[in-house]
This record gives C-alpha cells, structure tokens and sequence, in this order.
C-alpha cells in the first residue's frame, strides 16, 4: 500500500518536502485496507461501500473527564479555580467533540490571589463560549470569526483586564486546554502545568512554566533538586494581572490518542511525581477517584499548597 | 496605578505653559500604610527636585490629595522609544542607537554618581525613554511610581525582560541599569522584544544574527552588558560609554555600506564556491509556468508553447513531446506508466509514459490549471468551468463532477477519505469521495495555491493575504497568520516548520504549532512559485528571475542563481538535482 502512495507521488518532491504527510496516509491507509477490505476498487461509479469505513472506536468520541482540589494541609482558604466542559453533538455526519479545561491558581496578598483566579477563569471560560461555543451548537452553525488561538489568546488579554480591574494587586496563572475534534490547543501563562500522558504510560509536561527558578535551571545556573527547594521556586516572570501586556504561550498539540491530558497547579505537579500521577491513573477504577487520590497523595506529602487537579480521557 | 496627563500651568495666565502631571493612585487602605507610602513618594520628590541634567525633565510641584498623589514635571514634545520602534519598519541604524545609548550612559552616570546615595533607575526599557524633537533622550517615569507598589508576596519584581537576575532577588546595583541598557540595545538593534521572550535569553538571539548589519565591536558591548553575572559586565555605565564611543566610527569616515543594506551579506567567495552548478538546460518555445516532475530517469514538463516535453532528467536530452491545444501551467502526475496532466485546451489528457503517445483525453468546459490527484484509481483535478472532477484513471470516464461555484486552480489533497481544495472565489472544500460537500470554509479572496496537511491540520495561503490552519474534521480556523501581500504558492513541511511565498515578494517560515514567525527572506520581486527542501536547503523561485537556495533553519542566503526572465513555477527536487523553468522558455537542471 505505502509502495501506491508512493507511487501515487511519483517519488518527486512532494515526498520529500511533505514526509508526515505521505507518513500518515501510508499507515492509515494501511489499515484500512487490514480491516475492512482487501479488494482493489477498479471500475466507477463509486459505490457508497467502497470510501466510508467504520473505525473500531467507541462512538461517538468524547471527552470524559474528573476533577479535584483541596486548599491543602498548610492553607486555611483556596487561591485557585478551575473549570470544565466537555460536550458531544452527535447527528448526521457533524461530530466534533468539545472540551475546555481551565486551572488557575491566584496570588497576592489579601483577598486578591483568589478573587484573581476565579476572575480569570470567568473571563476565560465565558469568553470561549460566547467566541466559540455558541457559534459552534447555534442552528445556522456559524464559524467562529476568529481562530481558534486568536479566541484563546484574547481570552488570557481579556482576563488579564478583568483581574487589572476587579482584583487590581492580585495575579493568577492561566492555563486553559481548549480540545475541538482532535486537535488540542493550549494557553498559558504562569506554572500551573499541563500533562499529555499516553496510553504506554509515558507522560511529558507540554507547558514551559514561567517561574523564575525553572529559567534559572534551563540555564543551567541552578539544579533540578535545588529548584524544587529554591526560596524563590515560587516567583514567576509571567503572570496574569501583574507587568505589562504580553503574549501567552499558544500552540496546537497532537491529543494523545487514547490516553490523558492531566492539568494542575503546583500545590500537585512540586509535590508528588510524575511516577506517582501515572501510578495513581493506572491503579484507579474511574477518573474520579483517580483525581481524588492525585490531591490525597499531595495532602498526605504535606499538602503545602491549595491542589487542584482535572483529568481527561481522550477518545481514540 | 494612576495616569499622566497633559496640562496647562496657569500661574503663567498670558502664556501657554504645558507641564506633565503625573497621577499615582495609592491602593492601600491601612492609612498607617498610606502614610508612609506618602511619605516615601514626597521624600523621593524632593531628590528628584534636586536633579540638574539635560535628560531628567524637571520637577516643578508635587502635592497629595485623599488617596492620590501629583508630580508636576516638564512636559516633553516627542516620542518614546517603544513607539518609535513599533512606528519604524526596519531597524534602526547603528549610529542612531549608539549615540542614544552615549545619551543614556550620561544620565546613568550622572544618576550612579549621586550623593550621599547613587540613584538607581531601575526601569530601563524603550518605553521610559523619550526622544525629544531635538532628538536627544529623556529618562522618564522614575522608580517614585513604584514606591506606590507595594510587593504583593513578591510574585513579580522589576519590568520583565530588560531586568537582570539580581533584580529578581530584589538587589539593584549600578550595574542591573547596566544590564537593562543592554537588553533595551539589543531590543532596539533585533526588534525582538525581550517581554515576549523567556528571561535572560538574550544569548539565544545573537544580535548579528538577527540583524546582520550591526558591527561585530557594538555586539560585543552589548553582550558584556548582559551578561547574567554583575562580575562580568562592563564595571561602570561610564565604562560602558567610553566601549561604546571606541565601537563608533572614526569622524568623517563614510557609513559601512552594510548599513544601508537590508540584505544579508554574502562573502563573495562563499558565492562563488557554493552557487548551483547548471547541469543542463533545454529550450522549448514559449514561457514554463508550470512545474516538472521526475520519474524514473525523466523528467515531465509543460511549457505554454502547448507541449508536454520528456527529457533525460541526467543530460536533459529530448525524449518525446506531445502536443495538447493550449498551453500547459500545472505539474503532472505519473501513475503505473501514464502521465496525467490538464490543459488550458480545457482537457485533462492521459498520456502512455514510455511512447507518449495518448491513453485517453477527457473534456471539461473551461480551461485546467489545477494539477490532477491520483487517488483510489481516480483523477481528481479542478477546471476553470467551476467544478470538481472525478475520472476513473483506466478509462477517463467521470465518475461524478461537483458544482464548486468558481475556477479551481488548487491542486485537491486527499486524507482519510476526504478531498481537500480551494477555488476562485475563496472558498475551501471538504467533499467525500462521492462529491458531497462535507464542509466549506470561506477565505476573503481566492485559495490558488494548493493545501499539506498534517497531524490533522490542513496549511494553504490565500489572495486574502492569510496563511490559514484548518482543523481538517471541522473546517475551524486553528490559527491565522497574516503575509505581507497574497499568496498563491503552495506551502511545505519539514519538522515544525512552514515555508510559503508571497507576492510582497518574502519566503516565509512560521512555526507550525504556534504560528510565530522563524525568519522570513525578501527576494527582488513576487513569489509565487512554491518552496521546496531538499537536504538542508529550501529552494524557490521568484519573479526577479532567480531561483534561491537558503538555509531552511536560519533563512540564510547560501546562492542564488539567475535565468533569463520571471520564474513563476516551482522547482522539482530528484537526487542530487533541481528542476526548475523559467518564463525565459528554458527547463534548467542544477546539481546540488
């Protein structure tokens, strides 16, 4: 089959300049033509059997998700938010899975830090509904008017007033994951993390936190071990509510297919282990409870900061 | 917090006076707090009072009401750097930024050397630095603004991006104003603003290499300037001035001529050594628009003197040619022996690769510009008559057309079963392989270059002067990236990186997942033929007549080579070889 394609491209650039392209096809159609069927398709018309295929997923795909947090054992009020939404319309032959999860986690003295995270992810989660949501489910099914990372960068600025204006002195991280269909985009601003875990148990952070130490340590100035008990492990250089206007970080990821996007703030990712979270996932019988355990084991190594945790599972 | 405002002194009743008024609004509701707060800001005004210097404007008045406190200073006509920098379209000369950095170097000096205690500035950065109508610079905006803000847990201290480590750990020194003069250079001189960069990564975007024409001795300056350590920085902002005034040129000597070029500069000798080698090149009769292909040894290409020609691709020698009745301006596609290519004689013609004589032709009512897919035994190609063909390959029979509205120029894709074009009139289709619409996404003008796809994103640019990223299941735009001018080239893909042309006459490269801009190169004319990498060099044509050979990562120039008249198409890379035509009517074959 890849021997088709390849000829299909006359071995002329075209495969040379697109090779995950040519890459993606082969092996899809590779398995279409294990599953379904192995005759070659000669004369027209096409009949309808021949182009549509039946995937072994469940259907329709969707996202499932949990979520948990604690104000810790050394905090007496929470700091941080977070939001979820996961929706599925399913007819005809339209059907994009929706989900927009969201964490922030707040700073500032007073009531600040937490009026600031729960501001942001107001403003945020609002603004992708009315921007993209609505549009999205209305009965004209309108496009968006803007990209997808045009809504989520103007959400952060959007929050970034809101907080100016509503919590002036206070600051928050913001990290929202935004999954349309399979593509996953991603905003942030601040430490809170986002994890891509797969379903042979690797996990990688698909943030860059903006903390101070961990730019410290990139540089090699500092260790990994002294990061995590730097004086000033919490001191970011980039968050919402605080310093001058700024680009978030926003990018489009492959979803992990069939795994997990895992997001948090500090209170979970600096006290237990990437080991940990995967052996919690693993051991588990539902999200849920997954999640619970997640903000358990932070609690039970001290629980020094509020926790807040949201577990998706991805469709394959 | 708080607001300048501009303002009229009115103890001069028969004069226009204008002062700036400063407003800094306290926050803070303790009034212990509040007042020791104003405390600190009348103290600070009085030191600033007492500053004599042509770049420090003058304090007439300061005074507290309720909460807010005013600054009465020097109104200054003119602009501040931030926004001299984003008004200018290329970089500032050299000479320019050196003789406001010698500017700057006074002040500090003249701040450091204050008694009993140096003042600190603390806040350097474009946007506190004015430039009056005599083009010298004023410092505005002293740290007595920030006396008003109070450290919140110390979640962020000092201006992001221009501040030096220490900063961060809450000492200023003399030498942190010398470190943030240096990011503020190396922001002036790579128009890379530092906010928007993680911190202390000013050695990731060496200066010269983004800014070729700044001298090798500044760039030094600047990176002694800041470095990560106070040890290592130049000692003294004094010290920094007489570096700097030791970079400048000796007086009256004519500017480097590197200065007032835009372009890359190439050592002559690199030229001549790496420059393309022609192979071979062969004539036809009329313009090549189009784009050849390679297959087995031969390579195919249609030339507007209404021929499809075959040549050795290894010495160009002539094979055969076959006539259609119009010209030829796509690339064909070859399929088990055949060759398959449309015509603006309106016919997609079949053509038998060894003998070239003809299969089949198959008829639609407008001239074909679209390049034909070979996909599931079919032939999906676009015409100027407004629709979508499908042609069964063995025997050019339709097996469905579908209705698109306008000319199709683009050259459809196919994934997952699914057809991916744009037409005439901005439109870009998702059909299924029976022709029915799955979905339609609407450029503001015409989608002609044609569309790659990956990791489920579909890339094409459009007339509308976009460069879209489509989520191939829904039609969404994920991200837009605006070019200078429209685009009809066709982008490509190595690692995460996009090239595209376009008729602002720029090669672009964009990072695919974020959509920022790596580099991007300016040739002499449009670009509308497509990008393509082989190895570790990108290849392109563009209407000044050359085709361009860059670094793929860095977009530098490695040679360039010339024919004789606009080069519209896109090359062919095969082994060790590039193909490419020109509207000079010549097929030219470069080994490479």
């Amino acid at each position: 089959m890849k021997g088709f394609f390849k000829k299909l491209f006359g071995g002329t650039s075209a495969e040379k300049t697109i090779p995950t392209e040519i890459e993606s096809l082969g092996t899809k159609a590779k398995k279409a033509s294990e599953g379904v069927e192995t005759e070659p398709i000669v004369t027209a018309p096409l009949s309808s059997e021949v182009f549509v295929r039946t995937e072994n997923a469940y259907y329709p795909p969707q996202f499932t998700f949990g979520c948990a947090q604690s104000n810790g054992k050394q905090r007496d009020h929470n700091e941080d938010a977070l939001f979820s939404l996961s929706t599925i319309l399913a007819s005809d032959n339209t059907n994009i899975p929706f989900g927009l999860f969201i964490v922030a986690d707040g700073m500032g003295g007073h009531q600040h830090g937490e009026v600031a995270s729960s501001v942001a992810i107001r403003a945020m989660a609002s603004h992708v509904i009315r921007k993209l949501f609505v549009p999205m489910y209305s009965t004209n099914r309108e496009t968006p008017d803007e990209s997808l990372q045009e809504i989520l960068q103007n959400g952060v600025l959007e929050a970034h007033q809101d907080i100016l204006k509503e919590a002036a002195g206070g600051g928050t991280t913001l990290t929202t994951a935004l999954i349309v269909g399979s593509q996953l985009m991603i905003s942030h601003v601040g430490d809170s993390r986002a994890y891509a875990i797969y379903p042979d148990g690797r996990i990688h952070v698909i943030t860059r936190d903006h903390s101070l130490v961990k730019r410290l340590e990139e540089l090699g100035q500092i260790t990994s071990s002294e990061a995590a008990t730097h004086p000033q492990r919490n001191v970011l250089y980039r968050a919402l509510g605080q310093g001058e206007p700024f680009e978030p970080d926003v990018s489009t990821y492959p979803l992990p297919h069939n795994g997990h996007l895992l997001l948090c703030s500090d209170g979970l990712w600096g006290v237990i282990s990437e080991n940990d979270i995967i052996e919690i996932i693993r051991s588990s019988t539902n999200l849920q409870d997954a999640c619970h355990q997640m903000v358990e084991a932070a609690n039970k190594a001290g629980g020094p900061d509020n926790i807040t945790v949201i577990l998706v599972r991805t469709p394959e | 917090m708080g607001a300048v405002y501009r303002a009229r002194d009115l103890h001069f009743p028969n004069v226009v006076k204008r002062v700036a008024v400063k407003e800094m609004i306290s926050q803070v509701r303790d009034p212990a707090m509040r007042e020791t707060l104003v405390r600190n800001f009348e103290r600070e005004a009085n030191i600033l009072a007492t500053l004599e210097h042509p770049s420090i404007p003058r304090i007439y008045d300061y005074f507290t009401q309720n909460e807010r406190s005013y600054l009465i200073e020097e109104f200054i006509e003119g602009k501040d750097l931030e926004a001299l920098l984003s008004e200018s379209p290329g970089f500032f000369l050299e000479a320019q930024v050196v003789q406001w950095a010698l500017e700057l170097c006074d002040v500090l000096g003249f701040l450091h050397d204050h008694k009993p205690e140096p003042i600190i500035f603390r806040d350097m950065k474009p946007s506190n630095i004015m430039i009056n109508n005599y083009d010298h610079v004023m410092l505005i905006d002293f740290g007595i603004a920030k006396t008003f803000q109070t450290g919140q847990k110390g979640t962020m201290i000092g201006t992001e991006g221009y501040s030096p480590p220490e900063q961060y750990k809450g000492e200023a020194s003399p030498l942190s104003d010398v470190f943030a003069l240096g990011a503020t250079m190396h922001h002036l001189l790579t128009r890379r603003d530092p906010r928007l960069e993680a911190p202390f990564s000013f050695n990731e975007r060496p200066i010269r290499h983004i800014n070729p024409n700044v001298s090798i001795e500044l760039e030094a300056v600047i990176n002694t300037a800041i470095q990560y350590n106070p040890a290592n920085r130049v000692p003294s902002a004094l010290a920094m001035k007489e570096a700097l005034v030791n970079t400048a040129q000796p007086p009256g000597a004519p500017p480097q001529p590197s200065q007032v070029t835009d372009m890359p500069k190439i050592k002559e000798a690199d030229t001549a050594s790496e420059t393309g080698k022609l192979a071979w090149k062969f004539e036809c009769e009329d313009e090549i628009r189009g784009t050849p292909v390679c297959n087995n040894g031969i390579l195919f290409v249609g030339s507007y003197d209404y021929n499809l020609y075959a040549l050795e691709a290894a010495s160009g020698q002539f094979m055969w040619k076959y006539a259609t009745d119009g010209g030829i301006v796509s690339r064909p596609s070859i399929h088990e022996g055949t060759i398959y290519f449309g015509s603006e004689d309106r016919r997609l013609h079949a053509i038998i690769q060894r003998s070239g004589k003809l299969s089949w032709t198959y008829y639609t009512d407008g001239p074909i510009r679209s390049s034909p897919l070979i996909a599931e035994n079919h032939i999906f190609i676009g015409s100027d008559d407004g629709f979508m063909h499908a042609v069964n390959s063995m025997t050019g029979r339709r097996s469905w057309k579908t209705d698109v509205g306008s000319p199709v120029r683009s050259t459809p894709i196919i994934f997952n079963d699914f057809l991916f074009f744009g037409t005439e009139a901005g439109d870009f289709y998702c059909l299924d392989l029976r022709g029915q619409v799955k979905w339609r996404f609407k450029a503001k003008r015409a989608v002609t270059g044609s569309a790659i796809i990956t990791q489920d994103i579909l890339f094409f640019g459009s007339v509308d002067a976009t460069f879209y990223a489509l989520d191939i299941k829904s039609g969404f735009v994920i991200w837009r990236f605006r070019l200078g001018k429209a685009s009809i080239s066709t982008p490509c893909l190595v690692e995460n990186f996009l090239f595209t042309g376009a008729i602002d006459n720029v090669i672009y490269c964009i990072e695919k997942n974020s959509a920022k801009e790596v580099w991007r190169f300016s040739t002499e004319h449009q670009v509308t033929g497509s990008p393509v990498i082989q190895k570790d060099s990108l290849y392109c044509g563009s209407v000044d007549g050359y085709l361009y050979c860059l670094e793929y990562r860095t977009g530098r120039l490695r040679w360039k080579f010339k024919t004789e008249g606009p080069i519209t198409g896109s090359p062919t890379a095969c082994d060790d070889n590039i193909f490419f035509g020109s509207t000079d009517h010549r097929v030219y074959a470069l080994s490479i």
